[in-house]
């Protein structure tokens, strides 16, 4: 009979090189030290490798200040979202209204600061309402309902979508000279952007690593009915991540608003924050049924692909090849990881 | 029986839908009026009884959207209005979809990536191909004979129509084969399908490429009803997950019915056509659809003992 449980049927497929589950050779031992956080900054430096190569080839200077700018610029607001999407789905959701909810966000930051200065406490303090209310709306829906949080998000995306075009057919509002100094000045080589990512993912890792709720993130995200049968109670944690990730999406909606110097209803789907922030999430080594991985495997990702972007740019590489090479990276990054945790269980 | 109580709930919905269009527009009460709401569900329908394959087994597709684009697009610059070259590039579509569902279902189960993830990158890496290949934007133009699919009817009936019945009656044959079987019995407990003999991904990897065939024809379709765009396919994957769960099928796999799934698809067609009829301007359509979709899968999912982890 060749009819098998998937565990088994993937160590068989994962031959040749696959060790049997229980010797110990050269190849278990080394991947049994290296954790997927490590594989993505190994991957991330290789990129570099490659691309500063290829770069010099093409006549051209990869690690210039303008690159090095350039590249924590390009991440700074998808690092935010990805930040915020890597607690959806460690607790075993995920969000698919981030996207709008950037372009939603936008608007109301630069409606509400209306180009003065004195708007921008309010502006600032009305994005982060608003989008503490999505996630709650998301995180409500999802626990008290029971509908799946990929149809959840979606039809919170649709809402938000229908009220944004409703009400806006382009750029709206503005943000006073002193809020776009967020998105455009720098100390030093290090943009402002790119602290206030660097702030958002620290406190994130904080959360997760030395408080009560990040643990019980990992527990819900890890089994949902053994946390619950523990005396977590699930639903609140599900609710407060899904909270945070709309914080965080508002917050890179603050970034993009200042950048943009205006709201703009499709910044958030221009940039296809919701799907890239999953793939970079994801690309981190964050298992995407929830429980495993980190903010910090997500740095990586999000950094993974902002490197090939300039890669690709200072190479004037076609836009659809880079979207074709995205897509691969992805797939075979997760590939790796589905690989290394079928070895290193082998349940 | 049991299937006909699981479907009740889809079923009486789309009737209360279908009574609400006939009141504002009677036309729709006759043939042609409801044989024209038939050809313009077709291609939604199609998407989604591929994607229940898909579904029930335990996994998403998230690249059928794409895959109706690159069909479209692939076709106009290939046909370039010459009718002789109608039928081998038909036969091309076909085969394409084929092996992008094979690619996805391969990559998913040989390779263990969760399929949101392989067809994520299947999304992007199609997209990106097909305007590499032409240079950003569609060229080219569809042939007459390549249209008429979409577009023609034979008789008093469209050519779609005929298409969705032929697809719809493959789907349900199909359902009821030992392939069926196997299909659900994987969707709903892997392990103990493979104990009993059921070859797991195989089984998957056979939903997939229904999946991508079911894109080819839907991309067929959709060429000749809307035309050559770069957005044809847009959106198109999320509209046919959508409707699957409209009609009641659980995501992660093992419960629902390919007719429920299909139900599901006209029933999201009506409420378009619905909100259509009554006014509701563009873009606060999306909002009600998204409150609409909300509350019925909400209403659905209430017996439900408690959530089901996301299996991916």
């Amino acid at each position: 009979m060749t009819g098998r449980s998937r565990p088994a049927a993937a160590t068989g497929t994962a031959a040749p090189d696959a060790p049997a589950p229980r010797e110990g050779g050269k190849g278990r031992a080394l991947a049994g030290r290296i954790g997927s956080t490590q594989v993505i900054y190994l991957a991330l430096a290789g990129v570099m490798l490659v691309g500063w190569v290829l770069v010099a080839l093409d006549g051209g200077d990869f690690l210039t200040l303008e690159t090095i700018v350039g590249i924590q610029q390009r991440s700074a607001a998808l690092g935010i979202v990805a930040v915020g999407q890597t607690l959806a789905i460690l607790v075993g959701s995920l969000d698919l209204s981030v996207a709008y909810l950037i372009s939603l966000t936008s608007l109301v930051a630069a409606e509400i600061m209306a180009g003065q200065d004195g708007g921008i406490v309010p502006g600032v303090a009305a994005v982060l309402a608003v989008s503490a209310l999505i996630g709650l709306v998301n995180g409500l829906v999802i626990t008290r309902l029971h509908v799946h949080a990929f149809i959840a998000t979606l039809g919170t995306a649709l809402i938000v979508k229908g009220i944004v075009d409703h009400l806006y057919d382009g750029p709206a509002g503005s943000v006073p000279d002193s809020f776009q100094r967020l998105g455009y000045d720098r100390i030093g080589p290090v943009p402002v952007s790119a602290l206030l990512w660097a702030a958002v993912a620290l406190a994130v890792w904080f959360l997760l690593r030395r408080t009560r709720l990040g643990y019980r993130i990992y527990a819900v995200g890890g089994d949902e009915e053994v946390a619950r049968l523990s005396g977590v109670r699930t639903g609140r944690i599900v609710v407060a991540a899904h909270i945070l990730c709309s914080v965080c999406a508002g917050v890179a909606g603050l970034l993009l608003a200042s950048r943009l110097g205006a709201g703009a209803p499709t910044v958030g789907t221009d940039g296809g924050y919701d799907l890239e922030s999953i793939a970079a999430v994801v690309l981190g080594g964050t298992a995407l049924a929830g429980g495993r991985g980190g903010v910090a495997g997500t740095v990586g990702g999000v950094l993974l692909l902002a490197v090939l972007d300039s890669v690709f740019n200072q190479l004037e590489v076609n836009a659809f090849f880079k979207d074709v090479v995205r897509g691969v990276v992805i797939v075979a990054a997760v590939a790796v990881y589905a690989r290394r945790g079928a070895r290193r269980r082998s349940r | 029986m049991r299937a006909l109580r699981s479907m009740g709930p889809i079923l009486a919905v789309l009737a209360v839908l279908l009574v609400l269009i006939a009141l504002v527009n009677p036309f729709f009460l006759e043939p042609a009026g409801f044989l024209a709401f038939l050809k313009r569900a077709a291609p939604l329908v199609i998407l989604a009884a591929g994607q229940y394959f898909v579904i029930v087994s335990g996994e998403f597709d998230l690249s059928v959207g794409s895959l109706v684009t690159v069909q479209v697009v692939v076709a106009a610059r290939l046909i370039d209005g010459q009718e002789e070259a109608t039928w081998p590039v038909l036969a091309l579509l076909i085969v394409i979809g084929l092996l992008v569902g094979l690619a996805n279902g391969v990559i998913t189960t040989g390779l263990r990536v969760p399929s949101f993830i392989t067809t994520l990158g299947m999304m992007l890496v199609l997209s990106g191909a097909v305007f590499l290949w032409t240079g950003g934007a569609p060229r080219g133009a569809l042939s007459e004979t390549f249209r008429m699919f979409g577009r023609r009817d034979l008789g008093p009936v469209p050519w779609s129509v005929l298409v969705l019945l032929a697809a719809g009656t493959a789907a349900i044959l199909l359902m009821r084969s030992d392939f069926g079987k196997r299909l659900i019995a994987t969707g709903d407990n892997e392990r103990a399908a493979g104990l009993s003999g059921v070859r797991v991904d195989r089984t998957r990897i056979a939903a997939f490429v229904v999946s991508g065939l079911a894109a080819a024809v839907a991309g067929i379709l959709l060429g000749g009803f809307a035309g050559v765009s770069a957005q044809v396919g847009q959106g198109l994957e999320f509209q046919a997950i959508t409707a699957v769960v409209l009609g009641g099928v659980a995501l992660g796999g093992g419960r629902g019915s390919v007719v429920a799934a299909m139900a599901g698809a006209f029933t999201l067609e009506a409420l378009f056509t619905l909100l259509n009829l009554y006014g509701i301007s563009g873009a606060l359509e999306f909002a009600v659809q998204g409150v609409i979709i909300i509350a019925a899968v909400a209403a659905s999912s209430v017996r439900l003992p408690f959530r089901r982890a996301l299996r991916v």
